[in-house]
């Protein structure tokens, strides 16, 4: 019998007791593994960014260093691969895509939307980035830089958005609530 | 170890056709130019680690492109930044 052919079931448990034995993986690390994974969630991200629009010392912590600034606020980054962090500006925008795969910041925004793992989206973030941003309903000015940042090896990465207008004197809570997937993905922008 | 604002060139070469491979440079680098804007940090090369194979850990750079010459369509001043690994990085003459 093939792999493919094997019971699901049968195979998993083969393979965490293999895991096990060889002391790669105990059943307790798998079960903390999976309950981390299945918390992570764009929410995450967002709390990272409104703690930056909020906190210059955190916003630098952020740049320098995505992972650690995750964790100061209690995203857990263990076995993690590093976090970039790009910073929007009044002259800049960053467009995140994997054109080989689909590396994507899972420990800080969950699982990946459906469209950015197609090959539609994958061909056309670096071939006419400007044309799928309309698609999204962001039309980027002449004057903005775009950087598309083609996530292809050990980092991940995740946009940091300017803090928009109308937000003036709202609380972190308020501010995470505006923060959405595709304005860390760098498709959209944070609207107030 | 190469310094941010280094010309290179991505080696024009399809190591796919000769055999089983695992690449992280997408196909459409392979022998354009660019420049290093940094050293993200060492890591154990995938060509190796993919195959259970020692993997040495090797220079990994955030490397940028002119986004129009690459394509041949895009807004001028657009780019491209990609992480790349060193072996596939050639430095250009000045």
């Amino acid at each position: 019998m093939s792999l493919i052919e094997a019971d699901s079931e049968r195979l998993l448990a083969a393979v965490t007791s293999l895991l096990a034995q060889k002391g790669i993986a105990s059943d307790d690390e798998l079960v903390e593994r999976q309950r981390v994974t299945d918390a992570a969630s764009p929410g995450q991200g967002a709390r990272m960014v409104a703690r930056a629009w909020l906190d210059p010392e955190y916003r630098a912590l952020m740049l320098a260093d995505g992972a650690k600034a995750a964790e100061a606020i209690g995203i857990p980054m263990r076995g993690m691969p590093p976090l970039g962090v790009l910073e929007n500006d009044a002259e800049t925008h960053h467009l995140v895509v994997c054109t080989l795969c689909s590396c994507y910041p899972r420990a800080v925004l969950g699982y990946p939307p459906l469209w950015f793992k197609s090959a539609a989206y994958r061909a056309r973030a670096v071939r006419d980035p400007r044309g799928i941003l309309v698609e999204f309903g962001t039309t980027l000015p002449d004057s903005i830089r775009l950087r598309v940042v083609d996530s292809t090896a050990d980092y991940r990465w995740m946009v940091l958005p300017m803090r928009p207008a109308g937000t003036e004197g709202w609380n972190e809570a308020q501010l995470t609530a505006i923060v959405r997937e595709g304005d860390m993905i760098g498709v959209t922008l944070p609207q107030a | 170890m190469l310094a941010p604002g280094t010309e290179i060139r991505v080696k024009l070469d399809w190591p796919e056709t000769r055999g089983p491979c695992h690449i992280r440079t997408p196909h459409y680098l392979r022998g354009r130019t660019g420049t290093v804007e940094r050293h993200l940090g060492d890591f154990p090369y995938p060509e190796d680690l993919a195959f259970a194979r020692p993997a040495a850990r090797l220079p990994l750079y955030h490397v940028r492109f002119d986004q129009p010459s690459v394509w041949g369509q895009g807004h001028t001043g657009d780019a491209l930044v990609v992480e790349l690994f060193e072996p596939w990085l050639e430095t250009i003459a000045p």
